[in-house]
């Protein structure tokens, strides 16, 4: 009986060491990617940031423990015209010399069943930093980790686009931020 | 035989012509300012009343292959004809190439036109910024060039009423009652 009682232990502690083994966080940047979508004049405009540096741990065994860190060179967004990329580098955008990074952070991961999770955080935007909330899936493809999600933020909270450009009229407020980031087991 | 246009065939005429006049200086203007909300909206207008001049246009050239224009005065030689006729056809091609080059430069360069914020146009283009790039000097080559066949045009229409005294001009304009 104790000799029974032990080797279910010990299956069960493999178990969960097996299952704690697979932690996705050896983050693939090739695989992985930020994008916004914004409203111009009515119509839907794409923009891309190439550069950022993402941290990432997470174990499906354990998605409470998960953390993620994500950090966005802002010099390296495209808006999809010079002229759009050399005018939210300015002091009434992103006033991209004085606060050159955009930052996420994580706290909390709450998983919603299923692929689903709640990942609360931090996000830091030119100097502002405001408590967020982001959807997120977890799937594993090719035996890689893929966290993908979409965040709507308000661009007004974090003055981004100052002066001329406070009206919503012209440039929609709500901007929906959709990253990708995609990470290989350690 | 009546030797004036119909009255829709003024119509399209002068309103286009209106639209067009008004549509390079818009264009020259607008694309000379400093990024702002107001460009912006300058060139969504100008987006906007270009489309319209395309549908005008068409709806001009479907007119006029049903109405054929009142003969040429039988003063003219072979080769002004021959002007007058591949001068016409030019204009035709550069009121529907100049709107159409810039409906796909604004494609390529992933800014969709929105009819008056209304109507969305089909993409023919996927996103593409050196075929954006192309087509913008695409869309300014075709307006210099519609510029020099408009000086041609208007000195032509100037010559006939004011050199030659016959009715070129005269029946291109509104009828004079009586
Ligand atoms: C009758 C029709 C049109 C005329 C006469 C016209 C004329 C012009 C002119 C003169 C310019 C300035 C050229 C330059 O300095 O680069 C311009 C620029 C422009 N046009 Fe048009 N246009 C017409 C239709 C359209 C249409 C239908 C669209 C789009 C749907 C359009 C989109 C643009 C854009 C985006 C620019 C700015 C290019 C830049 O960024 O430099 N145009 N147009």
């Amino acid at each position: 009986m104790k000799r029974i009682a032990l080797a279910l232990l010990a299956s069960f502690a493999f178990a969960a060491t097996a299952a704690h083994a697979v932690e996705y966080g050896k983050v693939q940047p090739d695989k992985s990617r930020i994008a916004f979508d914004y409203q111009q004049m009515g119509v839907a405009m794409q923009g891309t940031f190439g550069k950022f540096v993402s941290e990432l741990r997470f174990d499906p065994a354990a998605p409470q423990s998960a953390s993620a860190r994500i950090e966005v060179d802002l010099a390296s967004v495209d808006t999809g015209s010079e002229e759009g990329d050399e005018e939210v580098a300015r002091k009434t955008w992103f006033d991209t010399k004085g606060f050159p990074v955009a930052r996420f952070e994580s706290s909390a991961v709450k998983p919603l069943g299923g692929d689903k999770y709640e990942v609360a955080g931090k996000l830091t935007i030119k100097g502002t930093t405001r408590d967020v909330v982001v959807p997120a899936t977890f799937t594993v493809q090719g035996g890689s980790g893929v966290f993908e999600g979409a965040l709507t933020i308000r661009r007004g909270d974090f003055s981004i686009g100052e002066g001329a450009w406070k009206a919503f009229d012209v440039v929609a407020n709500d901007v929906v931020i959709r990253f990708r980031i995609t990470a290989a087991a350690r | 035989m009546d030797t004036h246009y119909t009255a829709t065939a003024k119509l399209l005429h002068w309103l286009i012509a209106l639209m067009i006049f008004g549509m390079l200086g818009f264009g020259f203007y607008m694309t000379g300012l400093d990024l702002s909300p107001t460009k912006l909206e300058l060139y969504s207008w100008h987006k906007w009343a270009g489309v319209t001049v395309f549908v005008l246009v068409l709806v001009r050239l479907a007119w006029r292959i049903g109405h054929k224009p009142p003969a040429l005065p039988a003063h003219m030689p072979a080769i002004e004809r021959l002007a007058a006729h591949a001068g016409h056809h030019l204009l035709y091609v550069l009121m529907l190439a100049i709107p159409l080059s810039g409906w796909l430069m604004s494609s390529a360069k992933g800014f969709q036109t929105v009819w008056f914020g209304v109507l969305p146009l089909p993409d023919l283009l996927a996103k593409d910024k050196a075929l954006g790039n192309l087509l913008e000097t695409v869309h300014f080559v075709l307006n210099y060039t519609l510029i020099a066949v408009l000086l041609g045009h208007v000195g032509a229409a100037l010559k006939h009423h004011f050199i030659d005294r016959d009715d070129v001009l005269i029946r291109m304009l509104p009828r004079r009652k009586g």
